[in-house]
Parts: C-alpha cells; sequence; structure tokens
C-alpha cells in the first residue's frame, strides 16, 4: 500500500482489533492502541521524510482517477500535521493508562483509535466531501471521548459540543452543495481549477458559498463569535481527552490553509484570498477575548482552555496575514501551541488530583505533594505558552509578528497582539502564585479527615513523564529552530503554489493492472 | 416544479432553524432532524432536476442525470441518521442527570418539578422508602 494511505488505515484497523479484543481485558487494548500510536510516531518521521522532497504523493483510492475518485496527497503539511497529532497522542495515551482514566467507562481505546483515523483522514485527503466524511468520523469519536467517564457537567458540556457540531455538520453540506451545484466537482485540485475560469454570473455564489464552509471551519477552529463550546467542552473533559483536543481546533485551521488556501488561491481571479479580511479581523478579536477569558477564569482547566483559544487566535491572524512568512511562522506556531497545550491540559490534571478537594479552583489548599517539581513544570509551561523567552511560544510569536510588518495592518495585529500576550503573562503569573504560594497552614490539631477533605493524591511517574516528553518539545523547537523553520518554509511554500497541487493531483495516472 | 422544491427546502430549513434555537432539547432534536431533511433534498437539487433519465450510463439514452449527489444524499441521510440517534440518547441522559430537559440543564419552569420529585409526593416517598426497608429485612 502506498504510505499516504497507511496513517489513514492503521489506526481503523488497530481499532477494530481493540473493539475484537475487548473480552481479552483491558490490558490486551492498551498493549495494541500503545503499538498503535508508536507505529504511527514511526510512520509519521517517514511521512516527513517522503515529503520532504516537495513533491505531492499523490495516492488514488480504488484506483480511480482524479476527480472522479477519491484522492489522498501527502505533501508537508499533512505530513508536518500528522506528525504533531501522533506525538500528541502518544503523550495522552500515556497519562491515561497511567491515571487509569481508560477504566472509567468502556471502549476508550477504540474512540481514541476511530479519532485518530478521522484526524488523518482529514489531514490527507484531497476531496471536499471526503473531508466531511473524516469530520463526522472524529466528530462522532470525539463526542464518545468527550462523555468518556459520565458526570453531570460533562453531560452538559457535550449536549452544547454535540448539537453545535451538528449544525455545523449541515452547514458544511450547504455549503458543498452549493459548490458541486456550480463546479460540478468536489475534488479540491480539480475545484481550483474550475474556479480559475468561474464565469462572472457564479462568482457571487462561489463566494457566499466558500464563505459558508470559512463558518464551518470556524466552528471547529473556534473562530469569534462561535467559540462559546469550546471552553466549557474542554474544561470539563478528562484530561488525556483535553489534551488530545488540543489538535482539533487545529484541524479547523488546517482546512482552512488547505480548501481555502488552495480553492481561493492566487489563481482565483477576484476571489483570490477574498476570505483574508475576515480571517484577520476575527482572529484579533478573538484572541483578545480569548485574553479577557484567561484573565476571568476561575479553574485552571477553563483557564487553559482560553490558552488553547488564544493560540489559536494567533494562528488565525498569521494566515489571515496571507503571506509566505506569516504562513511558515503559523505553521512552527501550531507545531509549537499543540504540544503545549496538552502538557498543559495533562499538568492542570495533576494539580488538581494534587490538591485534592479544592480540584483545580483558585483558592487557598494545602499545600500538594511534590510541589517544587509540579510548580518548575508549571512555571516552564507558562513561560512557553504566553510567548516568553527563552522558549519556543517566543521564537513563534517573533516570526508571526516580523511577518505582520509587511501587512497594512500591521499596528493593529501588533497592538492587538502584545497587549493580549501582556494581559496572559500577568494573569499566569497570579494563577502560578495562587496554586503554590498561597497555600493553608497545616496545624497538628486540624485534622484533614474530620473536615470531611480528600487530601490530594502524589503524581504518578509515567503522567509527569508525559508532560515533559510534550514539554520537552519546545526546548527542542529552539534548539532546532533552522531545519525547522525551513521544513516549514518549504511546506507553507509547498502549499501556496497552488499550480502545482492541482497539476500533481490531476495528472496522476491510475496503476495498470499487472498483465499475465 | 422548481418553485415546490425550493419552497419544501426553505419551509425545512426555517422550520428546522426555528425549532434548533428553543430552549428544551426535544425541539432541538426536532430541528435538527429537519435541518438535516432540508439539506438532503437541496444537495439532491444541486445534480439538476431532470425527469426520467437513468443515473447509470446507457449508450441507448443519450441523457442521464447526475448520480454524484444521490451517493451524497445517501451518505449524509447514514451520517444524520446515527448522529440524531447519538444525540437523543444524549439528550435522555441529560434529562436523567440534570434533572430537566433544558439545554442549559437549568432553569425549571414554574410548574415544572425536578425529575425525582415530579413523580411523588413527599408522604408517598417515605412511604415508598419504608417498603425498601422492610422487603430487605
Amino acid at each position: 500500500m502506498h504510505l499516504a494511505a497507511w496513517p489513514v488505515f492503521l489506526p481503523l484497523i488497530a481499532g477494530f482489533i481493540v473493539l475484537l479484543v475487548k473480552a481479552k481485558g483491558l490490558l490486551w487494548q492498551r498493549v495494541i492502541n500503545l503499538l498503535a500510536v508508536s507505529g504511527l510516531v514511526i510512520l509519521s518521521v517517514a511521512l516527513i521524510k517522503a515529503s520532504s522532497s516537495g513533491a505531492h504523493q499523490v495516492y488514488l483510492l480504488g484506483n480511480w482517477v482524479a476527480p472522479f475518485g477519491i484522492v489522498l496527497v501527502l505533501d508537508q503539511l499533512s505530513a508536518l500535521m500528522v506528525t504533531i497529532t501522533s506525538v500528541l497522542a502518544l503523550a495522552a495515551l500515556g497519562y491515561a493508562i497511567a491515571t487509569d482514566t481508560d477504566k472509567n467507562g468502556a471502549h476508550f481505546h477504540v474512540m481514541f483509535l476511530i479519532l485518530l483515523f478521522g484526524l488523518n483522514g482529514a489531514f490527507l485527503t484531497g476531496d471536499l466531501f471526503n473531508l466531511f466524511v473524516f469530520f463526522e468520523v472524529l466528530l462522532l469519536a470525539s463526542y464518545g471521548l468527550l462523555l468518556h467517564g459520565g458526570g453531570r457537567l460533562r453531560t452538559k458540556a457535550g449536549l452544547h459540543y454535540v448539537i453545535i457540531n451538528m449544525v455545523g455538520a449541515t452547514l458544511f453540506l450547504f455549503a458543498v452543495g452549493a459548490l458541486y451545484g456550480i463546479l460540478g466537482t468536489l475534488n479540491i485540485a480539480d475545484m481550483a481549477a474550475k474556479v480559475a475560469v468561474l464565469p462572472e454570473q457564479d462568482l457571487a455564489l462561489v463566494a457566499a458559498a466558500g464563505l459558508l464552509l470559512l463558518v464551518v471551519f470556524g466552528i471547529k477552529a473556534a473562530l469569534f463569535p462561535l467559540y462559546l463550546w469550546m471552553p466549557i467542552a474542554y474544561s470539563n473533559t478528562s484530561a488525556p481527552v483535553a489534551a488530545l483536543f488540543a489538535i482539533m481546533t487545529k484541524v479547523g485551521l488546517y482546512a482552512i490553509i488547505r480548501v481555502h488556501g488552495t480553492i481561493f488561491g492566487d489563481d482565483a481571479g477576484s476571489l483570490a484570498h477574498y476570505y483574508m479580511p475576515w480571517l484577520l479581523g476575527l482572529g484579533l478579536l478573538t484572541l483578545m477575548l480569548a485574553a479577557f477569558g484567561v484573565m476571568a477564569s476561575t479553574k485552571l482547566r477553563e483557564q487553559v482552555a482560553y490558552l488553547v483559544l488564544a493560540s489559536v487566535a494567533i494562528l488565525l491572524i498569521a494566515v489571515g496575514l496571507n503571506s509566505l512568512l506569516a504562513l511558515s511562522a503559523s505553521l512552527y506556531y501550531i507545531i509549537h501551541s499543540t504540544l503545549i497545550a496538552g502538557g498543559l491540559f495533562l499538568l492542570a490534571d495533576i494539580i488538581s488530583r494534587g490538591r485534592g478537594s479544592f480540584e483545580d479552583r483558585f483558592e487557598s489548599s494545602y499545600a500538594m505533594p511534590r510541589a517544587i517539581l509540579i510548580g518548575s513544570l508549571f512555571m516552564f509551561g507558562v513561560v512557553a505558552v504566553t510567548g516568553l523567552p527563552p522558549l519556543s511560544g517566543f521564537f513563534g510569536k517573533l516570526l508571526i509578528l516580523k511577518a505582520s510588518l509587511d501587512h497594512q495592518w500591521f499596528g493593529l495585529v501588533l497592538g492587538v497582539v502584545l497587549v493580549a500576550s501582556f494581559l496572559m503573562i500577568i494573569t499566569m503569573a497570579r494563577t502560578g502564585s495562587q496554586l503554590f504560594y498561597d497555600v493553608l497552614p497545616v496545624s497538628e490539631t486540624d485534622d484533614k479527615s474530620n473536615n470531611n477533605e480528600i487530601s490530594g493524591e502524589s503524581p504518578n511517574r509515567v503522567s509527569i513523564i508525559a508532560v515533559i516528553i510534550l514539554f520537552a518539545m519546545s526546548p527542542l523547537l529552539v534548539l532546532f529552530a533552522q531545519p525547522i523553520t525551513a521544513f516549514t518554509e518549504s511546506a507553507a511554500k509547498q502549499q501556496l503554489d497552488s499550480k502545482r497541487y492541482i497539476e500533481s493531483v490531476l495528472s496522476k495516472q491510475a496503476v495498470e493492472a499487472e498483465k499475465e | 416544479m422548481e418553485w415546490l422544491l425550493a419552497l419544501v427546502i426553505g419551509v425545512l430549513t426555517s422550520t428546522g432553524v426555528y425549532l434548533t434555537l428553543r430552549a428544551r432539547t426535544f425541539p432541538v432534536v426536532l430541528g435538527l432532524t429537519m435541518l438535516a431533511y432540508g439539506v438532503n433534498v437541496f444537495l439532491f437539487s444541486m445534480g439538476r432536476l431532470t425527469i426520467g433519465h437513468p443515473a447509470v450510463i446507457d449508450p441507448a439514452v443519450g441523457t442521464y442525470s447526475d448520480p454524484l449527489p444521490q451517493a451524497f444524499v445517501l451518505t449524509a441521510i447514514v451520517i444524520a441518521f446515527g448522529m440524531t440517534a447519538f444525540l437523543i440518547v444524549l439528550a435522555l441522559k441529560a434529562r436523567c442527570e440534570l434533572d430537566n430537559d433544558h439545554v442549559d440543564g437549568l432553569d425549571l419552569a414554574k410548574d415544572e418539578l425536578p425529575l425525582e420529585k415530579s413523580h411523588m409526593t413527599n408522604e408517598q416517598k417515605q412511604q415508598a422508602t419504608l417498603i425498601q426497608q422492610e422487603s430487605k429485612e
């Protein structure tokens, strides 16, 4: 089988196997899931290597030639996204196993693998309707994961999440239908070729359908005003699931880069990049509101969810800047923000467990066990996520801000990004001192068990390692900044060159049957 | 007949939007179903409306109707069906856990009692617990 097909089918097949060995107990499911996710990590290294030549690798499913069949397209951008997903999934899975999150209900591992199947499929497909199907696959798995373990708050958050995503699915179908009605194709490359030669009277309709599609991806990417579901959902689910969901908002962003960037690229005539002002303006608004959300949060996990929102907003701004430099910077920032956000969700859960019945609320509590280690990790994560030097968040933001200087809105972009980052730095400093310094004195006479309070549990070693693995990516991103930025720049170049994408997808020949 | 089809899509969609914006889970489920119906008819019409043409290309008949939208609709129906089933179960779960069927799990209506109290008065409840205790003994 072609290399591009493996990341899609490996989790699917592993998911089936996990379902079949359910009777054998949890250990088997864990082992198979771990093997599959480790396989994905190895596979993604191979994908990066295969894609770095700069050529698009096209796989025709069922040997149907594009645009008649569905194609999987591997390029540097999709290889990068698959890699981030598998690293994040490995850490989240390790944490889930270490803390026994998967014991809280059935089928955790199946849904985990099917979510990976949906994610990788969405990253690799070259067909708009197939993208819709993969979105539904990953959403259905994410519903199950979000609700996994149960609980009142989780059910409530899950209900909102499911309903808004079902509305999103309907809008997606309307947009797809309208585009098909005019262009007569849903292969992304073919659509781009058709938009380039679109007659005058159809322009408005295609533009409207394109913006409708932007709304759909905006729901996924938590773009203002469609982000309200996101902090609630992320802060109420279990930690490994929230960590894995750090990639879910980036799927929306990826879809905008891939679908809009290709179809409404340089060659689209009067429709070229017409959605960019929307992306930039709404991104700036989202970032400001995310910073306020960070300040207003009353729980650590809610705060981390708003930090994720802020990172997505910065990415939307970077994509909205619409230049090669900005896109390359945003790809660098995607790697950083996804992995650090995942790590922070896991760390928030460790802190919450360590504080016993105080959980992650911002109030004085008894000192948590191993506070120095956890506090140092927290400080490290916060420095990375808020973009202070010397970690990768700083360099990511610096690259984006540097790219913004060429844009006509540069004053606004600089102002909003810097003010929002400043607010977040202050708030996170307050959070850190609240959690780690504002400690209740433990007196001998005050017996905790009488007060009906659960004392905090000491963190599990494996769960700490999972956090450290994710956080370690930040200094690595700084140390290897040169090769990584070289890679993101060539990925951005490849993505912006939609002519070559169209050509390589549409010119792919079917494999001849072997003659006997 | 185009106006009739357009009217049907419009009515289904607007009903769906209205019901989706309601505050209780059941109307929301119905609204999402209506939206799914609306979008299915819309997708179907996007292959252009033709009458009496085969979907499979037949050299004997010159024209054919576009088979792709039909495949899209089939996929969309299956997905919407599965999602709706899931949503109904989730709505039921929310009804049980949050004690009412408001989408935010809040705000009981004035004449509405929480779930466990709605069926029996306090005396009946005490009786029920007594009977339970007796049966245990």
